[in-house]
Protein backbone atom coordinates (compact mmCIF):
# COMPACT_ATOMS: atom_id res chain seq x y z
CA UNK A 1 0.00 0.00 0.00
CA UNK A 2 0.82 3.60 -0.73
CA UNK A 3 -0.19 7.00 -1.28
CA UNK A 4 0.66 9.20 -4.20
CA UNK A 5 0.71 13.18 -4.42
CA UNK A 6 0.85 14.57 -7.59
CA UNK A 7 3.71 17.02 -8.75
CA UNK A 8 1.98 20.06 -9.34
CA UNK A 9 0.50 19.56 -5.57
CA UNK A 10 4.25 18.85 -4.74
CA UNK A 11 5.10 22.29 -6.02
CA UNK A 12 2.61 24.22 -4.62
CA UNK A 13 3.27 22.93 -1.06
CA UNK A 14 6.49 23.55 -1.71
CA UNK A 15 5.87 27.34 -2.70
CA UNK A 16 3.91 27.18 0.65
CA UNK A 17 7.04 26.69 2.68
CA UNK A 18 9.07 28.97 0.54
CA UNK A 19 7.00 31.78 0.16
CA UNK A 20 4.86 31.95 3.65
CA UNK A 21 6.77 31.22 6.50
CA UNK A 22 9.41 34.48 7.21
CA UNK A 23 12.71 34.28 5.53
CA UNK A 24 14.86 35.75 8.21
CA UNK A 25 15.91 33.57 10.92
CA UNK A 26 14.15 29.98 10.09
CA UNK A 27 16.69 27.19 8.56
CA UNK A 28 14.87 24.64 7.56
CA UNK A 29 10.69 23.61 7.19
CA UNK A 30 10.11 20.21 6.43
CA UNK A 31 6.77 18.77 5.89
CA UNK A 32 6.46 14.97 6.78
CA UNK A 33 4.12 11.76 7.16
CA UNK A 34 3.75 10.35 10.53
CA UNK A 35 5.59 7.19 9.31
CA UNK A 36 8.73 9.36 9.09
CA UNK A 37 8.40 10.23 5.04
CA UNK A 38 9.49 13.08 3.57
CA UNK A 39 7.03 15.09 1.81
CA UNK A 40 8.64 18.12 1.61
CA UNK A 41 11.77 20.12 2.66
CA UNK A 42 12.81 23.74 2.37
CA UNK A 43 16.63 24.60 3.73
CA UNK A 44 17.79 28.15 3.86
CA UNK A 45 21.27 29.66 4.26
CA UNK A 46 24.04 27.50 4.55
CA UNK A 47 23.28 24.79 7.89
CA UNK A 48 22.87 21.41 5.98
CA UNK A 49 20.65 19.55 8.76
CA UNK A 50 20.40 15.29 8.59
CA UNK A 51 16.98 15.76 6.86
CA UNK A 52 16.06 11.99 7.10
CA UNK A 53 17.11 11.43 10.77
CA UNK A 54 15.27 15.10 11.56
CA UNK A 55 11.87 13.49 10.02
CA UNK A 56 12.13 10.29 11.74
CA UNK A 57 12.85 11.63 15.02
CA UNK A 58 10.04 14.44 14.67
CA UNK A 59 7.33 11.52 13.95
CA UNK A 60 8.11 9.09 16.94
CA UNK A 61 8.62 12.14 19.07
CA UNK A 62 4.85 13.30 18.24
CA UNK A 63 3.69 10.33 18.26
CA UNK A 64 5.24 9.69 21.89
CA UNK A 65 4.10 13.15 23.13
CA UNK A 66 0.53 12.06 21.79
CA UNK A 67 0.42 8.56 23.64
CA UNK A 68 1.20 11.50 26.56
CA UNK A 69 -1.37 12.86 26.07
CA UNK A 70 -3.91 10.33 25.61
CA UNK A 71 -2.43 8.55 29.13
CA UNK A 72 -3.45 12.40 31.01
CA UNK A 73 -6.70 11.73 29.48
CA UNK A 74 -6.12 15.03 26.70
CA UNK A 75 -7.21 14.20 23.15
CA UNK A 76 -3.53 15.72 21.89
CA UNK A 77 -0.80 18.43 21.55
CA UNK A 78 -1.47 19.47 18.69
CA UNK A 79 1.86 21.83 18.36
CA UNK A 80 5.02 21.40 20.33
CA UNK A 81 8.17 23.67 20.80
CA UNK A 82 11.66 22.77 21.63
CA UNK A 83 13.83 25.80 22.82
CA UNK A 84 17.53 25.87 22.55
CA UNK A 85 20.07 28.24 23.21
CA UNK A 86 19.76 29.06 19.72
CA UNK A 87 17.97 26.82 17.22
CA UNK A 88 14.42 26.22 18.29
CA UNK A 89 12.18 23.71 16.55
CA UNK A 90 8.32 24.26 16.23
CA UNK A 91 6.33 21.20 15.51
CA UNK A 92 2.62 21.17 14.22
CA UNK A 93 0.26 18.65 12.99
CA UNK A 94 -1.52 19.04 9.80
CA UNK A 95 -4.96 16.76 9.39
CA UNK A 96 -3.91 13.49 11.03
CA UNK A 97 -0.96 12.34 9.22
CA UNK A 98 1.29 14.82 9.07
CA UNK A 99 3.06 17.33 10.73
CA UNK A 100 5.32 20.66 9.73
CA UNK A 101 8.46 21.08 11.63
CA UNK A 102 9.87 24.63 11.46
CA UNK A 103 13.30 25.34 12.79
CA UNK A 104 14.09 28.55 13.71
CA UNK A 105 16.86 31.40 15.26
CA UNK A 106 15.95 33.53 18.42
CA UNK A 107 15.68 36.87 15.37
CA UNK A 108 12.09 35.15 14.94
CA UNK A 109 9.02 36.55 17.01
CA UNK A 110 7.54 33.69 18.26
CA UNK A 111 3.97 35.02 17.81
CA UNK A 112 4.71 35.79 14.28
CA UNK A 113 6.34 32.31 13.44
CA UNK A 114 2.87 31.10 14.80
CA UNK A 115 0.72 33.64 12.67
CA UNK A 116 2.45 32.25 9.64
CA UNK A 117 2.22 28.48 10.23
CA UNK A 118 -1.33 28.71 11.21
CA UNK A 119 -1.66 30.22 7.67
CA UNK A 120 0.81 27.87 5.83
CA UNK A 121 -1.14 24.77 7.90
CA UNK A 122 -4.33 26.18 6.01
CA UNK A 123 -3.11 26.63 2.49
CA UNK A 124 -1.08 22.97 3.00
CA UNK A 125 -4.78 21.03 4.41
CA UNK A 126 -6.66 22.34 1.52
CA UNK A 127 -4.45 20.53 -1.21
CA UNK A 128 -3.51 17.56 0.97
CA UNK A 129 -7.71 17.34 1.30
CA UNK A 130 -8.15 17.67 -2.64
CA UNK B 1 2.60 3.63 4.34
CA UNK B 2 5.03 4.02 1.82
CA UNK B 3 4.68 7.68 -0.27
CA UNK B 4 5.07 7.55 -3.69
CA UNK B 5 6.66 11.47 -5.27
CA UNK B 6 6.03 12.05 -8.43
CA UNK B 7 7.26 14.88 -9.16
CA UNK B 8 10.77 13.73 -7.60
CA UNK B 9 9.95 10.34 -9.18
CA UNK B 10 11.12 8.67 -5.61
CA UNK B 11 9.44 5.95 -3.35
CA UNK B 12 10.27 6.55 0.37
CA UNK B 13 9.35 2.78 2.21
CA UNK B 14 9.83 1.67 6.01
CA UNK B 15 11.19 -1.59 7.01
CA UNK B 16 11.51 -2.67 10.14
CA UNK B 17 12.90 -5.11 12.52
CA UNK B 18 10.63 -6.75 15.07
CA UNK B 19 11.31 -9.53 17.78
CA UNK B 20 11.94 -10.04 20.81
CA UNK B 21 14.44 -8.39 23.26
CA UNK B 22 17.95 -8.70 22.94
CA UNK B 23 17.35 -11.36 19.54
CA UNK B 24 19.56 -9.68 17.16
CA UNK B 25 17.81 -6.28 15.61
CA UNK B 26 19.78 -4.06 16.20
CA UNK B 27 22.82 -6.03 15.77
CA UNK B 28 21.37 -6.64 12.12
CA UNK B 29 21.16 -2.86 11.71
CA UNK B 30 25.02 -2.62 12.43
CA UNK B 31 25.76 -4.67 10.42
CA UNK B 32 24.18 -3.30 7.26
CA UNK B 33 25.54 -0.26 8.30
CA UNK B 34 28.73 -1.11 8.53
CA UNK B 35 28.63 -3.33 5.28
CA UNK B 36 26.60 -0.15 3.40
CA UNK B 37 28.38 2.69 4.73
CA UNK B 38 30.19 3.98 1.69
CA UNK B 39 26.49 4.85 0.53
CA UNK B 40 25.01 6.09 3.51
CA UNK B 41 25.67 9.69 4.01
CA UNK B 42 24.51 10.07 7.77
CA UNK B 43 24.82 8.78 11.25
CA UNK B 44 22.98 6.01 12.35
CA UNK B 45 20.52 6.99 15.30
CA UNK B 46 19.98 5.23 17.96
CA UNK B 47 18.16 5.92 21.09
CA UNK B 48 19.17 3.81 23.86
CA UNK B 49 19.49 3.11 27.58
CA UNK B 50 22.49 3.50 29.64
CA UNK B 51 23.10 -0.47 29.71
CA UNK B 52 22.65 -0.13 25.78
CA UNK B 53 19.42 -1.71 25.29
CA UNK B 54 16.95 -0.07 22.85
CA UNK B 55 14.66 2.31 24.25
CA UNK B 56 12.82 3.59 20.96
CA UNK B 57 14.66 2.74 18.06
CA UNK B 58 17.47 2.77 15.75
CA UNK B 59 17.27 3.72 12.69
CA UNK B 60 19.49 4.53 9.29
CA UNK B 61 17.67 5.53 5.79
CA UNK B 62 19.40 4.07 2.55
CA UNK B 63 19.25 4.87 -1.25
CA UNK B 64 18.31 1.90 -2.72
CA UNK B 65 18.83 3.26 -6.53
CA UNK B 66 16.78 3.29 -9.37
CA UNK B 67 13.39 0.64 -10.24
CA UNK B 68 11.16 1.50 -13.08
CA UNK B 69 12.63 5.29 -13.19
CA UNK B 70 12.03 5.62 -9.30
CA UNK B 71 14.85 6.24 -6.80
CA UNK B 72 13.86 4.04 -3.89
CA UNK B 73 14.67 5.16 -0.48
CA UNK B 74 14.85 2.84 2.15
CA UNK B 75 14.05 3.52 5.85
CA UNK B 76 15.29 0.84 8.20
CA UNK B 77 14.07 0.82 12.00
CA UNK B 78 14.55 -1.65 14.42
CA UNK B 79 12.35 -1.67 17.51
CA UNK B 80 13.00 -2.02 21.17
CA UNK B 81 11.97 -5.57 22.18
CA UNK B 82 11.28 -5.38 25.74
CA UNK B 83 8.10 -6.34 26.64
CA UNK B 84 7.21 -3.10 28.45
CA UNK B 85 8.07 -0.95 25.69
CA UNK B 86 4.52 -1.61 23.91
CA UNK B 87 3.80 1.96 23.75
CA UNK B 88 7.26 2.48 21.81
CA UNK B 89 7.51 -0.17 19.92
CA UNK B 90 3.65 0.36 18.53
CA UNK B 91 4.78 3.71 17.25
CA UNK B 92 7.75 2.72 15.18
CA UNK B 93 5.38 0.35 13.40
CA UNK B 94 3.33 3.05 12.36
CA UNK B 95 2.95 3.43 8.76
CA UNK B 96 5.06 -0.03 7.98
CA UNK B 97 5.46 -1.20 4.83
CA UNK B 98 8.04 -4.35 5.31
CA UNK B 99 8.55 -6.73 8.88
CA UNK B 100 11.48 -8.24 9.28
CA UNK B 101 11.20 -10.76 12.55
CA UNK B 102 14.52 -11.48 14.22
CA UNK B 103 13.54 -14.75 15.99
CA UNK B 104 16.29 -16.13 18.61
CA UNK B 105 17.15 -20.07 18.11
CA UNK B 106 18.40 -19.91 21.71
CA UNK B 107 16.16 -22.99 23.40
CA UNK B 108 15.65 -20.55 26.59
CA UNK B 109 13.99 -17.90 24.12
CA UNK B 110 11.92 -20.04 22.61
CA UNK B 111 8.82 -18.57 24.24
CA UNK B 112 9.24 -14.86 24.38
CA UNK B 113 10.20 -15.31 20.70
CA UNK B 114 6.84 -17.04 19.67
CA UNK B 115 5.29 -14.09 22.47
CA UNK B 116 6.86 -11.73 20.39
CA UNK B 117 5.38 -12.75 16.84
CA UNK B 118 2.17 -12.87 18.66
CA UNK B 119 2.91 -9.01 19.73
CA UNK B 120 3.73 -8.26 16.09
CA UNK B 121 0.69 -9.48 14.72
CA UNK B 122 -1.50 -7.78 17.66
CA UNK B 123 0.26 -4.15 16.86
CA UNK B 124 -0.04 -4.24 13.21
CA UNK B 125 -3.85 -5.22 13.98
CA UNK B 126 -4.28 -1.93 15.29
CA UNK B 127 -3.06 0.00 12.10
CA UNK B 128 -5.94 -2.28 10.42
CA UNK B 129 -2.89 -4.43 8.81
CA UNK B 130 -3.08 -8.04 8.60
CA UNK B 131 0.38 -9.96 9.05
CA UNK B 132 -1.07 -11.80 6.02
CA UNK B 133 -1.19 -9.08 3.84
CA UNK B 134 2.05 -7.39 5.03
CA UNK B 135 5.99 -8.14 3.44
CA UNK B 136 7.68 -10.16 5.89
CA UNK B 137 11.03 -12.15 6.36
CA UNK B 138 11.40 -14.30 9.16
CA UNK B 139 15.15 -14.76 10.36
CA UNK B 140 16.31 -17.04 12.66
CA UNK B 141 18.92 -15.73 14.49
CA UNK B 142 21.92 -17.02 17.31
CA UNK B 143 22.68 -20.04 14.70
CA UNK B 144 26.28 -20.20 16.21
CA UNK B 145 25.42 -20.29 19.68
CA UNK B 146 25.11 -24.29 19.39
CA UNK B 147 29.16 -24.04 18.97
CA UNK B 148 29.29 -22.73 22.54
CA UNK B 149 26.94 -25.64 23.39
CA UNK B 150 23.87 -23.70 24.07
CA UNK B 151 21.09 -25.33 22.65
CA UNK B 152 19.27 -23.99 19.91
CA UNK B 153 15.97 -25.06 18.27
CA UNK B 154 16.62 -27.12 15.27
CA UNK B 155 15.33 -25.28 11.92
CA UNK B 156 11.99 -27.13 11.44
CA UNK B 157 11.33 -26.67 15.39
CA UNK B 158 11.40 -22.76 14.95
CA UNK B 159 9.86 -22.95 11.77
CA UNK B 160 7.35 -25.02 12.88
CA UNK B 161 6.68 -22.53 16.18
CA UNK B 162 6.48 -19.53 13.82
CA UNK B 163 6.11 -20.07 10.52
CA UNK B 164 3.49 -23.03 10.37
CA UNK B 165 0.78 -20.64 9.13
CA UNK B 166 2.50 -17.50 7.77
CA UNK B 167 4.85 -19.62 5.54
CA UNK B 168 7.11 -16.39 4.45
CA UNK B 169 10.41 -17.02 3.70
CA UNK B 170 13.03 -17.53 6.25
CA UNK B 171 17.07 -17.26 6.79
CA UNK B 172 19.08 -18.88 9.24
CA UNK B 173 21.58 -16.38 10.40
CA UNK B 174 24.23 -15.29 13.16
CA UNK B 175 24.13 -11.73 12.87
CA UNK B 176 27.22 -11.24 15.38
CA UNK B 177 28.90 -12.32 12.32
CA UNK B 178 26.95 -11.34 9.80
CA UNK B 179 25.75 -14.45 8.29
CA UNK B 180 22.32 -14.40 6.71
CA UNK B 181 22.11 -10.49 7.74
CA UNK B 182 22.45 -9.60 3.80
CA UNK B 183 20.17 -12.10 1.80
CA UNK B 184 17.76 -11.40 4.79
CA UNK B 185 18.21 -7.52 3.96
CA UNK B 186 17.74 -8.29 0.41
CA UNK B 187 14.90 -10.50 0.54
CA UNK B 188 12.46 -8.21 2.45
CA UNK B 189 13.08 -5.21 0.44
CA UNK B 190 12.69 -7.37 -2.53
CA UNK B 191 9.26 -7.98 -1.38
CA UNK B 192 8.20 -4.62 -0.19
CA UNK B 193 8.77 -2.94 -2.98
CA UNK B 194 7.36 -5.78 -5.21
CA UNK B 195 4.22 -5.33 -3.02
CA UNK B 196 4.32 -1.23 -4.16
CA UNK B 197 5.15 -2.22 -8.06
CA UNK B 198 1.47 -1.85 -9.52
CA UNK B 199 1.56 1.66 -7.92
CA UNK B 200 4.69 2.51 -9.81
CA UNK B 201 3.83 3.22 -13.55
N1 LIG C 1 25.96 -15.46 19.79
C1 LIG C 1 25.27 -14.53 19.14
N2 LIG C 1 24.98 -13.37 19.77
C2 LIG C 1 24.28 -12.44 19.08
C3 LIG C 1 23.85 -12.64 17.73
N3 LIG C 1 23.20 -11.54 17.34
C4 LIG C 1 23.20 -10.68 18.38
N4 LIG C 1 23.87 -11.22 19.44
C5 LIG C 1 24.11 -10.61 20.74
O1 LIG C 1 22.87 -10.56 21.45
C6 LIG C 1 22.80 -9.38 22.24
C7 LIG C 1 21.56 -8.59 21.89
O2 LIG C 1 21.66 -8.13 20.56
P1 LIG C 1 20.88 -6.83 20.07
O3 LIG C 1 21.18 -6.66 18.62
O4 LIG C 1 21.14 -5.69 20.97
O5 LIG C 1 19.36 -7.32 20.26
P2 LIG C 1 18.00 -6.50 20.11
O6 LIG C 1 17.49 -6.30 21.49
O7 LIG C 1 17.12 -7.43 19.32
O8 LIG C 1 18.29 -5.24 19.39
C8 LIG C 1 24.07 -8.61 21.99
O9 LIG C 1 24.96 -8.88 23.01
C9 LIG C 1 24.56 -9.18 20.65
O10 LIG C 1 25.95 -9.11 20.54
C10 LIG C 1 24.20 -13.89 17.11
O11 LIG C 1 23.92 -14.15 15.96
N5 LIG C 1 24.90 -14.78 17.87
MG1 LIG D 1 17.89 -3.33 19.94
Amino acid sequence: MAYVLKQTHLEDIEEILENYLPQAGIHCVLLIDMAGNIIAEHEIGKTKHDIPSLAALSAANFGAVNALAKIIGEEEFSVLFNKGERENIHFSKVLDEFLLVCIFDNEVSLGLLRLKIAKAIGKIREILES
Amino acid sequence: MAFINLKKKEVQVKIVYYGPGRGGKTTNLEYIYKKLSRRIKTEMVAIKTHGDRTLFFDFFPFEMGKIKGYDIKIQLYTVPGQVKYNATRKLVLRGVDGVVFVGDSAVVRREKTILSLENLKENLATYNKDIFQTPLVLQYNKRDLEEQGIPVLPIETIDQDLNSELKAPFFEASAIVGTGVIPTFKKITAMTIASLEKELK
